[in-house]
């Protein structure tokens, strides 16, 4: 066991190795890696004098060598010194540690705020000043999880839109979720920070360069916990500069216009992007579903019967179940395309329409 | 076990035979049998479930479970393990020993004993069948957090009511297991002459009657809220999610002794007997036990680093867990005392008392920078988490358990167990043992959350190492199955005092088996 423990502080040396924290790209993620290194090598040799110790006596004081048992059990002073020692070395650490907690949990003057919200299973980054949102979920393709396809150099760990931040800022996260915790990680920074429904947390970091880092949801929150991964660029300011200009133009030309009215064919089409998006990981991108937790969308009671029932349980949800209230999270138009979709593809056919201007209805 | 039938004859009263026997059964020694056995059962239930995780771990990529059955399978073996294979062994422990250890005849409540025991099955075929009604069994995690586990089907609730049926058992054990002792002592055998074993188990029961009912009063308040319009987890409503992971863990983190401090017991007697040296320092030993007994009531925040709680409360909790380092270092300096000039020999139980020893000790290394709050906010949640509890888990409390059975099988059943068959057990479990969690600690660090059925490129050399270990380890538990049926069957007589250098009552004054009632009239303990 001693060589075991030796072998992996050995690794410990090698930076960016499979054995130890990733390379840190934070100043805090720095002295979390710094804080690891020295406790391991603390317990390392505590391991190696204990159990050196033991493992002579092992060899040494056994029956079938002839050695004949001592009598002694117990010595004071020998007690005293092995719980004052243990305590000492406690403390040492403690210094060190509270310092990095100290620095860490302090979001106080951040150049900049995001706000995120953790959905089943997506993330929502709202960048509050620059008026900018992104809905960033798994853009794995099904079939490389289902192995039909081979598995791309970042399976599991791409979104279709990941957080932009410029290098060497103070970014601070107010951390919610909308309907279970889920808990948003970037190991290259150092930072882990549960996302609770109801309750906005802070967290902060600053990326030292730029770069594409990825982490993952680390609370479980339900079926698809694994494939909810975090990816934040880290661009330099200019090009932090250009993207942002980038993604006003974008939401302006992709944004449809909620006071038109669309065709059957428009609404279908957009409908089954944010189906794709929003509703697939648990109806199943053929509606199938998989009940009983998640029902079928296909000949449902409710996607082919009242329209007013559809559509109000598309925004306002199902409490007690995993169906969330997406009023809150899709536009007038998104939303109508949805519900349009859900009632004229997947297999059923009842020839609604529903049109961005019935849904604001609803929002009064 | 059979053996102790023999002894149940001769006492002059009736005594049903066949299956009634172990459901009417009154007898200290029947139950504690009764619940090495379920605690067996539920080993090999919970250790499938475990394999299935494992086998679909072994690659990248979805190719056994969907991931709905994938968190079913990790509730479910987490809750079978705790409650189902590691706590009621323990209880069988004290069930068989600690009257035969105080020299009492039997346990004080005897009916209330097999009450606790039968409430037992019940529990477990409840939350066993759960995986076949609708939507299947519970998938929040054995931690049960809210909002996620209210929602989720009928399961959720028939876990609720186990759990409640589980601590119910618990609670009338742990009043049984401490009137026993304080009450039933044989003359002469004061508080700080008692077995290690009876002291551990005493200060356990005191921490069963103290949180057990805070986990009845929580999963309440989780059937309320799913079922009656309550609020006390749901943010819209008033309440708060976090208030759950609080009472949880007040619990949770006091549970984690529960299943250690009894361990810590079983060691206490065995190393002393193979090292043929007193324990060393048994006043300390005692103290450092109630010591870390009431430091598991002020740590439970540290299940909770990354909840985002006051600055002054991460460091509050922080320097609380530190500190029970301290009384868990004097118990394995004492124990490398204890051997320290002995005169040792390594069967089986010894074996596994060393090999407890030497994992347990990691596993606590890893409880230490698990403590260190900036580390934690990196690894809570990972596999280091998984790989840490393990090694206090498995080879902490499971291998205390395994050399507490070696230890005294030849007094339960007067027949020495094959010793070749008992080694083997040892080396091929503590071989795949460290196949199957050492690697864990790297997944952890290198980024692994746990809790998820497919994970991404970089992990998966080491997540298929970690499936190799565990089929084996998983098998070689079969080994120890086969070695208690022949130990029960027959093979070598054994004597009353099986091991020179064991002392305590079981051993200088009963023959092997023992009789029925352990000590009719009490011996006298100078």
């Amino acid at each position: 066991m001693g060589a075991l423990a030796a072998l992996m502080s050995m690794a410990a040396w090698a930076e960016e190795s499979k054995y130890n924290l990733p390379t840190p790209q934070s100043e805090v993620a720095q002295e979390i890696f710094d804080l690891h290194i020295l406790i391991m090598w603390v317990c390392v040799g505590i391991f190696i004098v204990v159990f050196g110790a033991m493992f002579y006596s092992i060899w040494k004081h056994r029956k079938s060598l002839g050695h004949k048992a001592a009598h002694f059990h117990e010595n004071t002073l020998v007690e005293v010194i092995w719980t004052v020692i243990p305590f000492a070395i406690l403390i040492a650490m403690a210094i060190p540690s509270t310092k990095a907690i100290l620095n860490m949990r302090d979001a106080s003057n951040p150049d900049m705020t995001i706000k995120v919200t953790g959905y089943q299973w997506k993330w929502e980054y709202d960048y509050r000043t620059e008026g900018i949102k992104l809905m960033s979920a798994l853009s794995t393709p099904r079939d490389q999880i289902d192995g039909s396809a081979k598995k791309g150099e970042n399976y599991l760990l791409e979104v279709d839109n990941a957080m932009v931040v410029p290098a060497g800022k103070k970014v601070r996260l107010l951390l919610t979720a909308n309907d279970v915790i889920h808990s948003w990680w970037v190991p290259a920074f150092g930072i882990k920070q549960d996302a609770i429904p109801g309750y906005i947390k802070d967290a902060w970091f600053k990326a030292n360069t730029p770069g594409t880092y990825r982490g993952q949801c680390a609370e479980l929150c339900g079926k698809d916990h694994g494939f909810m991964p975090i990816v934040v660029e880290v661009k330099s300011a200019d090009d932090y500069a250009k993207w942002v200009a980038d993604q006003k133009v974008k939401s302006a030309a992709v944004t449809m216009d909620p006071n038109k009215t669309y065709s059957a064919d428009e609404l279908k089409a957009q409908g089954e992007k944010v189906y794709a998006a929003n509703c697939a990981a648990c109806h199943q991108a053929n509606g199938a579903g998989l009940p009983p937790a998640f029902p079928a969308i296909t000949g449902s009671i409710i996607a082919t019967g009242d329209k007013a029932a559809h559509i109000a349980i598309v925004m306002n949800g199902k409490p007690g179940t995993a169906m969330a209230a997406f009023g809150k999270q899709l536009n007038d138009v998104d939303l109508a395309a949805v519900v349009t979709y859900e009632r004229n593809a997947l297999g059923n056919k009842t020839g609604d329409l529903v049109q961005p201007a019935d849904i604001k209805a609803l929002r009064k | 076990m059979e053996a102790t039938n023999a002894y149940a004859q001769d006492h002059g009263h009736d005594h049903p035979t066949g299956l009634m026997r172990w459901i009417t059964t009154t007898n200290h020694k029947d139950i504690g049998t009764l619940y090495l056995w379920f605690s067996f059962i539920m080993l090999l239930a919970g250790g499938c479930l475990a394999l299935l995780i494992r086998a679909e771990l072994f690659q990248p990529g979805l190719q056994i479970v969907t991931p709905e059955f994938f968190n079913q399978l990790t509730t479910l073996h987490g809750l079978i393990m705790v409650f189902g294979a590691i706590m009621p062994a323990m209880v069988g422990f004290a069930n068989w020993q600690v009257p035969m250890m105080i020299g009492a005849p039997d346990m004080a409540f005897p009916r209330m004993n097999n009450w606790s025991f039968w409430l037992l099955p019940v529990a477990a075929i409840m939350l066993v069948s759960s995986f076949f009604v609708p939507g299947g069994a519970s998938a929040g995690g054995w931690t049960m957090y809210p909002p996620l586990f209210l929602q989720g089907g009928i399961s959720n609730d028939m876990t609720i009511f186990a759990v409640h049926i589980l601590g119910i058992s618990s609670i009338m054990g742990a009043i049984n297991i401490v009137t026993t002792i304080l009450n039933m002592r044989a003359p002469g055998m004061t508080l700080m002459k008692m077995p290690l074993f009876v002291w551990t188990w005493l200060i356990t029961a005191y921490l069963l009657i103290a949180v057990m009912p805070v986990l009845a009063g929580t999963v309440t308040m989780l059937l309320t809220d799913r079922h009656f319009g309550t609020n006390f987890f749901n943010a819209a409503g008033g309440g708060d999610p976090v208030m759950f992971q609080h009472i949880f863990w007040f619990f949770g983190h006091p549970e984690v002794y529960i299943m250690i401090l009894p361990a810590f017991g079983i060691i206490s007697q065995i190393i002393p007997a193979f090292a043929r040296k007193p324990l060393f320092g048994y006043a300390s030993m005692v103290y450092a036990t109630a010591s870390i007994a009431i430091l598991s009531f002020i740590v439970w925040a540290h299940h909770m680093f990354t909840t985002g709680m006051p600055t002054s409360a991460q460091l509050f909790f922080m320097y609380a867990t530190m500190l029970i380092a301290v009384p868990t270092g004097v118990k394995v300096f004492n124990w490398v005392a204890t051997m320290w000039r002995g005169s040792m020999t390594f069967e089986t139980p010894m074996l596994f008392a060393i090999g407890f020893v030497c994992l347990f000790t990691i596993g606590g290394f890893t409880g230490l920078v698990c403590a260190i709050t900036p580390v934690d906010i990196q690894i809570q949640d990972t596999y280091y988490v998984v790989a840490h509890f393990h090694y206090v888990l498995v080879s902490g409390s499971l291998y205390a358990i395994f050399a507490g059975v070696y230890f005294w099988l030849p007094k339960w059943t007067g027949h020495m167990y094959n010793e070749k068959l008992g080694k083997l057990h040892f080396w091929l479990s503590t071989i795949f043992f460290n196949v199957l969690f050492f690697p864990m600690h790297f997944l952890g660090l290198a980024g692994m959350p746990r809790r998820i059925p497919d994970y991404a490129l970089q992990f998966a050399d080491f997540n298929a190492l970690a499936t190799v270990g565990a089929f084996g380890f998983g098998l070689s538990q079969l080994i120890l199955l086969v070695g208690v049926i022949k130990c029960i069957k027959g093979g070598e007589k054994a004597a009353g005092r099986t091991w020179e250098g064991a002392d305590s009552l079981e051993w200088t004054h009963l023959p092997s088996p023992p009789p029925y009632h352990s000590f009719v009239t009490p011996p006298v303990v100078k």
